[in-house]
């Protein structure tokens, strides 16, 4: 079956409202029109990009409104979101310590606080503050190292003491004698969490909005080029022309990378989360701590959200180990005994793109009109507005985003790495 | 989680294995005259396969020798074991 791509509905979005609230619930909710329209792929296009996650999403939105490129599709194997995007535990903050990365998950925490108004879409932002706790007196040097070199960078960033922690998390275990003493946090008071579907769907309604075309169900099966140049891309929906192809699939990078003849220095592992029964407000903040492998939140559902590291092995199925959980509720009740008695109600795993640096890749490559944009791993839900912003100038002007270069692929040549495992191993 | 066929110690679960990464990276011959494009290949670049992966592991907290193992990264089927220096089993054989 073909359809024509419905041009009458381009630029009709229906702004959401208190008043479009009130209209529609007088129609018992069943007039809302479709977020997005699914339009069947055209033959050719200027800009392609693979992979419908938020990053992909989010630089189709910034290439159709800073850019006026508009002849935009974003093809999904599967459905939007389905990938990292929707399986994260959303902890957004930009407390990393070198400049460069600094400069990049700062400007994409700046885009988020404008996001919701942006987009017209509410992405529940909640900056309700992350901490980082120091267990040890290494913790507390290297922390104290982190926060002033943080602030250096202009963005805001505190040393708790441990009395301190215990008023801001009543529920935390401060005694000497515990297993995983406290001995002080850090805090970024700008961090917090986000609603990851509501991120995907936002970008997905406002690019789609400016006339990007958003095709689900349409898997990349091969990239074609010709004399160094890419061509398009086949599809299980056929051959799509482009001038330029943005691929942005995350732990796909290195299948994809292999469809042009390119090698990645990235690394498939599962990383895994869960969450408990819903429970009455008990944890205000997002707690984080590296040296004991575990981190926190609480949903707006009343849900504890659990995360943790990356199983060791490489891996695509989308699931992993069962002692990386033991391993994280261990670590966790020690912190809040509390916790012992509840139980979990659900776990996943996603496929992160783990680079060697912990920071990610955003770059041309040796096909002209060819760019990927991976290697985020476990910690690029917080940069999903920013990664979005400097690739989509990466990839309309031919050129990187100065925000982005230092990002590019040729670091490993060169051997300027941006190290960030102590900014992304455990705490995403 | 894996049931691991350590090819000393016979079936033991993954927490007592460490995981060693890709297997059968040779390194280069001449480093001297190796191009900064080659050593990035060499230390960085990874084949990271959706399907069979030749890694290797160690026998952490057994015997603690390493081994090389084939294993389906999307189904997660350990598809056999095999000592360091062995060439891999299957049509993976001469892979290097
Ligand atoms: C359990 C877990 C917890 C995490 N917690 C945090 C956190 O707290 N904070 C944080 O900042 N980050 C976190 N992350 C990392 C974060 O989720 C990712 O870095 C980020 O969401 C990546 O977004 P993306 O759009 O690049 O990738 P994805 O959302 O994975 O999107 C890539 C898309 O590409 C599609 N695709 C793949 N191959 C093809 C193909 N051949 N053709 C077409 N489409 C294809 C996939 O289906 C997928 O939808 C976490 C990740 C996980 C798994
Ligand atoms: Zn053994």
């Amino acid at each position: 079956m073909y359809s024509l791509p419905s041009f009458a509905t381009l630029g009709a979005m229906h702004k959401y409202s208190i008043f479009s609230l009130a209209r529609n619930a007088m129609g018992y909710h069943e007039d809302w029109t479709e977020a997005w329209r699914s339009p069947a792929p055209q033959p050719s296009y200027d800009v392609v990009i693979v992979g419908g996650g938020g990053h992909g999403l989010a630089t189709a939105y910034y290439l159709a409104k800073e850019h006026g490129v508009t002849k935009v599709a974003v093809l999904e194997k599967g459905w939007l979101g389905g990938g990292n995007t929707g399986r994260n535990t959303t902890i957004i903050r930009s407390n990393y310590l070198w400049d460069e990365s600094a400069a990049l998950y700062e400007k994409s925490l700046q885009l988020y606080e404008g996001l919701s108004r942006d987009l017209n879409y509410n992405i529940m932002l909640s900056q309700r503050g992350v901490l980082n706790l120091a267990h040890t007196e290494h913790d507390l040097k290297e922390m104290s190292r982190r926060v002033h070199a943080i602030r250096l960078n202009g963005i805001d960033s505190d040393i708790l003491s441990p009395a301190q922690v215990k008023a801001a998390v009543p529920i935390i275990d401060i005694s000497p004698d515990a297993r995983y003493p406290v001995l002080g946090a850090s805090l970024q008071k700008r961090g917090g969490v986000a609603r990851h579907d509501a991120v995907a769907w936002g970008f997905a309604r406002a690019a789609d909005s400016r006339g990007v075309d958003i095709i689900q169900n349409c898997e990349v099966t091969g990239i074609r080029r010709q004399g160094g140049r890419v061509e398009g891309v086949d599809t299980t929906r056929g051959f799509i022309a482009a001038k330029k192809v943005g691929v942005v699939v995350a732990g796909h990078a290195s299948v994809l990378a292999d469809m042009a003849g390119l090698r990645l220095p990235i690394e498939s592992h599962p990383l895994q989360a869960l969450v408990s029964e819903p429970i009455k407000p008990v944890i205000h903040t997002v707690v984080m701590s590296n040296t004991v492998h575990v981190y926190v939140s609480q949903s707006d559902k009343g849900e504890l959200v659990i995360g943790a590291g990356i199983d060791a092995y490489t891996s695509y199925a989308q699931r992993g180990s069962f002692h990386i959980i033991e391993g994280q509720m261990g670590a966790l009740i020690e912190l809040f005994p509390i916790f012992s008695r509840l139980r979990m109600l659900r776990q996943w795993g996603g496929i992160v793109d783990v680079c060697p640096d912990a920071s990610p890749i955003i770059s041309k490559t040796p096909v002209e009109g060819l760019y990927f944009n991976c290697g985020w791993g476990t910690g690029g839900f917080k940069a999903t507005p920013g990664s979005g912003w400097v690739f989509a100038h990466t990839v309309a002007n031919d050129a990187p985003h100065p925000i982005a270069a230092p990002f590019a692929l040729d670091r490993f040549t060169t051997g300027a790495l941006i190290d960030e495992h102590g900014a992304a191993a455990v705490a995403h | 989680m894996f049931l691991i066929q350590c090819p000393w110690c016979g079936p033991r679960d993954e927490t007592e294995f460490g995981y060693g990464g890709e297997a059968h990276i040779a390194r280069p011959a001449g480093p001297e005259t190796l191009s900064d494009a080659d050593w990035a290949d060499y230390v960085f670049m990874r084949k990271n396969p959706k399907g069979v992966h030749l890694e290797r592991w160690v026998h952490r907290h057994g015997c603690r020798r390493w081994f090389n193992m084939a294993r389906d990264t999307y189904t997660h089927q350990v598809l056999g074991v095999y000592q360091m220096g062995e060439p891999p089993p299957g049509p993976e054989g001469g892979d290097g």
